[in-house]
């Protein structure tokens, strides 16, 4: 009989009762001995390997894992040897040996199936959720539709499937496609029957989906097929993508038919990778629809390019108060003459209040201001009748403005400027004196009527007249932090600028004002620049200004 | 594209740039055209046209500036000038079939960078190679930027920044750009003249001129993941120790005891004029806000960098840089409980020390 380890020296009774527990131990237990041949099976272990039996070669009765393990024990000693692990018919086994007389070698086997199906479950657990976690901030990161497809089908086909096609609703007639093989995401736009694939109209129109093992591969489409994609598909899923009540589109998942179907688990998994890609697709959709909606609106707001206007110069440079905007409370505005001898208009003002609400109002006094084009050589005029528009509007602001009639006289610009309650403009001539213009009135909006004195002014070549609003004067900053930029160093700046292009100088202005201003909070800050030019003017260039502009 | 020879090439390039130099230097806006287009008449590469002729004459305007022989309005006229040229050549030379499809690329500079000319040219180099470009033009706000990319989704983001100041809110604009999957080529001078801000910001790639741009964007970036913004501490984990932080929140009151200090120290300051004091004040700030761009880096070299440059303007204007020294002095007094900020002030000391021993900077109209 076999002497147990740590058992007590021999004696004939108790190894008869060890020998017999032994026999009946509910863990599977051999005896090998020093030829590799079976000395003793225990009842677990025979039903376990049933060519177990005593003198049968270990390598016919056991597998090839612990045939090895079962040499290396005999070799370095059975106690050197650690616990070998391997896989018997269903079973998951650990084995460890311990030495037995003679040089015998004792397995001691544990039935370990239930441990590894545990950690396989944990780690395909920890990996879905490691998945979902990186599906979710990137699926998230761009707000874009097209760009939100791309990632859920390149996600999808990295992790779920061979192949992932994303099916958008319907734009029209024709539907949004993203398809990934692996590879590059194809987009495609095609007039596509969804009832061509099972369950892709229901899924589309938020029905629950369909099973997989009720998908037919072999019905698929052409166009359901990524470019890259190989080999006759072996299963599908098709699963909605949910949305913000109505569904965000569907999602097609293709496994070749070399791979496993898919199973219950990976189809409840593909459906709560569907619900992540359905909110951010879903997000994305509402983003772009409300951007394209603003964008609209926000049109006939943004402040418009100026360009040289029949020999003269404008430039404008404009700053809302808030970074995060483009339209506030300042405007300006240029309408050509309809002639090189007549006279162009320029407006340049300010709203009071801030933000969107106040650039709504900008938007009616311009609009008026166009209506009003015809009567724009009488500016007390012009002035009048907008006072009576704004007093009469159900709007409670006032504006300031300043208005100037431009016409080029040889190489002379002459102007007429009149100030509605707005700081007059100043001058900057040859020399680099600095001049204002003469012109006062009562603002807009507030009174029944409205006065205003105009004032002539002549600009030789090279000269520039500057209209500003109070963003400019009041800003505050400097080195010191706190102090206001005020008339003597607007003035200052503008004594540099004589000579300098038109955008030069709004861009100096706006660039010494932006430098004051640092982090500190400003208002709105809208500058013009009307130049006589020094020189005739590159044709080429008319109606093309350095500004922002799209190739 | 043209039948000259090389040496044709660079003879016509070498007239061309000294024609162009002479009008901006003369303000005169046709002479300048006339500069360019005589070039692109005799058949030579737009691009060098652009890169060669025009980008090299704006270098020497700010060499010129630099060393006080163009005077503001000079400089900025000649940059107006510049843009006016390429607009017109937009025009003149229309961009080719594009051969890259698909190919979009928004160029935008950071904001708060005003000199937009360098991102321009880029912009138009691309649009010469057949790329798509949305150019959005100077001092892009970071949202701003963020909102046009959700809606265009380009292929790559060009970044381009001049001033080392805007290198934090380059970062920030770095990391935004990334975390919606567009890759980021920066540029300019504020990234080092070997990419070492760019590397140190992550940004996806890093161009030391417009042609290698160019090239770099053609061959296609890889997109980021994407996903949640970095932080900036993810990046630069030195920003822990708050002095950066700091330094900035208390920049106001830094500039005002240094002032103080400085008249304390210096009695010449005492009979300033108003506006004498405010360049002085504006010197210190200046100062400082170096000062904290390298905690934020963690690099002494635009520190001290700054310090030498800033010294070369003073003296080419013939102010002399006493104030420098001592403004340091003070601010180790302010700042002693940093010892980041301390180990930089120190080694802005010793830069001005040396300048001390050498000779002075060459003088209005010397050789550059």
């Amino acid at each position: 009989m076999t002497r147990v380890e740590g058992s007590s020296p021999p004696g004939q009774e108790l190894l008869s009762s060890v020998g017999a527990a032994w026999t009946r131990a509910p863990y599977p237990s051999l005896v090998v001995d020093t030829a590799g041949a079976l000395v003793e099976v225990n009842a677990q272990a025979a039903r376990l390997f049933p060519a177990a039996g005593k003198g049968v070669p270990l390598a016919r009765a056991v597998p090839d894992w612990l045939v090895e393990g079962h040499r290396r024990a005999a070799v370095g000693g059975a106690d050197a040897a650690g616990p070998v692990r391997g896989r018997h018919e269903q079973w998951t086994l650990e084995a460890h040996a311990t030495s037995g007389a003679d040089g015998q070698v004792v397995w001691w086997l544990v039935d370990d199936t239930h441990r590894e199906l545990a950690e396989t479950a944990l780690r395909n657990e920890q990996e879905r959720t490691r998945f979902l976690a990186e599906a979710s901030s990137r699926l998230l990161a761009s707000l874009n539709t097209e760009r939100c497809m791309e990632v859920a089908v390149e996600l999808a086909s990295q992790y779920l499937a061979d192949a992932a096609v994303l099916v958008a609703p319907a734009a029209g007639r024709r539907h949004p496609l993203s398809l990934c093989a692996g590879g590059e995401v194809e987009h495609r736009t095609l007039r596509i029957d969804p009832a061509d694939v099972p369950g892709l109209k229901e899924a589309l129109q938020g029905f629950p989906p369909v099973p997989s093992r009720w998908i037919d591969p072999s019905a698929l489409p052409e166009w359901a097929l990524p470019d890259g994609f190989t080999g006759p598909v072996g299963s599908v899923v098709v699963t909605p993508l949910p949305g913000h009540g109505v569904p965000a589109g569907a999602l097609i998942l293709l496994r070749r038919s070399d791979q496993a179907a898919f199973d219950a688990s990976e189809e409840l998994f593909a459906r709560v990778f569907a619900a992540r890609a359905g909110a951010a697709l879903s997000a994305a959709r509402l983003y772009m629809e409300q951007s394209s909606i603003t964008a609209t609106l926000m049109e006939d707001l943004l402040p418009p390019l100026l360009r040289r206007v029949h020999g003269v110069e404008f430039a404008g440079g404009y700053r809302a108060a808030q970074d995060t905007e483009r339209v506030g409370g300042d405007f300006y505005d240029v309408h050509p003459g309809a002639a090189p001898g007549e006279k162009t208009l320029a407006v340049l003002g300010d709203v009071c209040g801030k933000g969107l609400e106040a650039a709504v109002l900008t938007g009616r006094i311009r609009g008026t201001l166009q209506a009003l084009l015809p009567l724009a050589g009488d500016h007390q005029h012009l002035l009048r009748l907008l006072n009576g528009t704004l007093l009469n509007s159900r709007h409670t602001r006032f504006a300031t403005l300043v208005l100037a009639s431009v016409v080029r006289q040889e190489n002379t610009a002459h102007l007429s400027l009149t100030s509605a309650g707005h700081p007059p403009p100043l001058i900057v001539r040859q020399d680099g004196a600095v001049e204002e213009a003469r012109t006062s009135g009562t603002l807009i909006g507030v009174l029944p009527d409205v006065r205003s004195v105009t004032a002539e002014v002549d600009l030789r070549p090279g000269e520039t007249c500057l209209l500003y609003t109070d963003g400019v004067t009041e800003a505050r900053g400097g080195p010191l932090g706190d102090v206001m930029f005020g008339d003597a160093r607007l003035r200052d700046a503008l004594a540099e600028c004589a000579g300098m292009p038109a955008e030069a100088v709004v861009e100096r202005i706006h660039m010494l004002v932006a430098e004051w201003i640092g982090d500190n909070r400003h208002d709105d800050i809208a500058v013009m620049a009307i130049t006589a030019p020094r020189t005739t003017h590159l044709t080429a260039v008319d109606g093309h200004t350095a500004g922002r502009y799209t190739a | 594209m043209t039948d000259m020879t090389t040496a044709q090439e660079d003879g016509t390039l070498a007239r061309s740039r000294d024609a162009l130099w002479q009008a901006v230097w003369a303000r005169d806006e046709d002479a300048a055209a006339r500069a360019v287009f005589a070039a692109l008449d005799a058949g030579v590469d737009p691009e060098a046209v652009l890169l060669d002729v025009i980008a090299h004459t704006q270098r020497e305007v700010g060499r010129a500036w630099a060393e006080n022989r163009f005077s503001v309005a000079q400089e900025h006229s000649a940059t107006a000038i510049h843009e006016r040229i390429i607009a017109a050549m937009a025009h003149r030379v229309p961009a080719p079939v594009t051969e890259t499809p698909g190919t979009t690329v928004t160029v935008a500079c950071v904001d708060g960078e005003w000199h937009a000319l360098p991102a321009r040219l880029l912009a138009e180099v691309l649009r010469l190679r057949g790329l798509r470009v949305d150019f959005l033009g100077a001092q892009v706000p970071t949202p701003h930027l963020i909102a046009h990319l959700h809606a265009t989704v380009p292929t790559a983001v060009a970044l381009s920044s001049s001033l080392p100041l805007r290198l934090p809110t380059a970062h920030s604009a770095i990391t935004a750009v990334q975390a919606i999957g567009v890759p980021v080529v920066a540029g300019g001078a504020a990234f080092g003249t070997d990419g070492r801000y760019a590397r140190l910001l992550g940004a996806d790639a890093w161009a030391p001129d417009a042609r290698s741009a160019a090239g770099l964007l053609e061959r296609g970036l890889p997109r980021p993941a994407g996903g949640a913004v970095r932080q900036s501490v993810d990046d630069l984990p030195h920003l822990v120790d708050q002095e950066y932080t700091l330094v900035v929140r208390a920049k106001r009151r830094l500039v005002r005891n240094t002032l103080a200090g400085l008249e304390e120290r210096l009695p010449a300051m005492r009979a300033y004029s108003e506006a004498q004091r405010e360049r002085t004040a504006e010197d210190v700030l200046h100062i400082v806000e170096f000062l904290a761009c390298s905690l934020y880096t963690d690099d002494s070299g635009l520190f001290t960098g700054f310090l030498d440059w800033t010294a070369d303007i003073l003296e080419a204007r013939q102010v002399p840089a006493r104030v420098l020294e001592p403004a340091l002095a003070l601010l180790q007094k302010e700042l002693k409980d940093f010892p980041r900020t301390l180990g930089l002030l120190d080694q802005g000391r010793d830069t001005l020390r040396r300048r001390g021993t050498r000779p002075s900077v060459p003088g209005p109209g010397a050789p550059a």
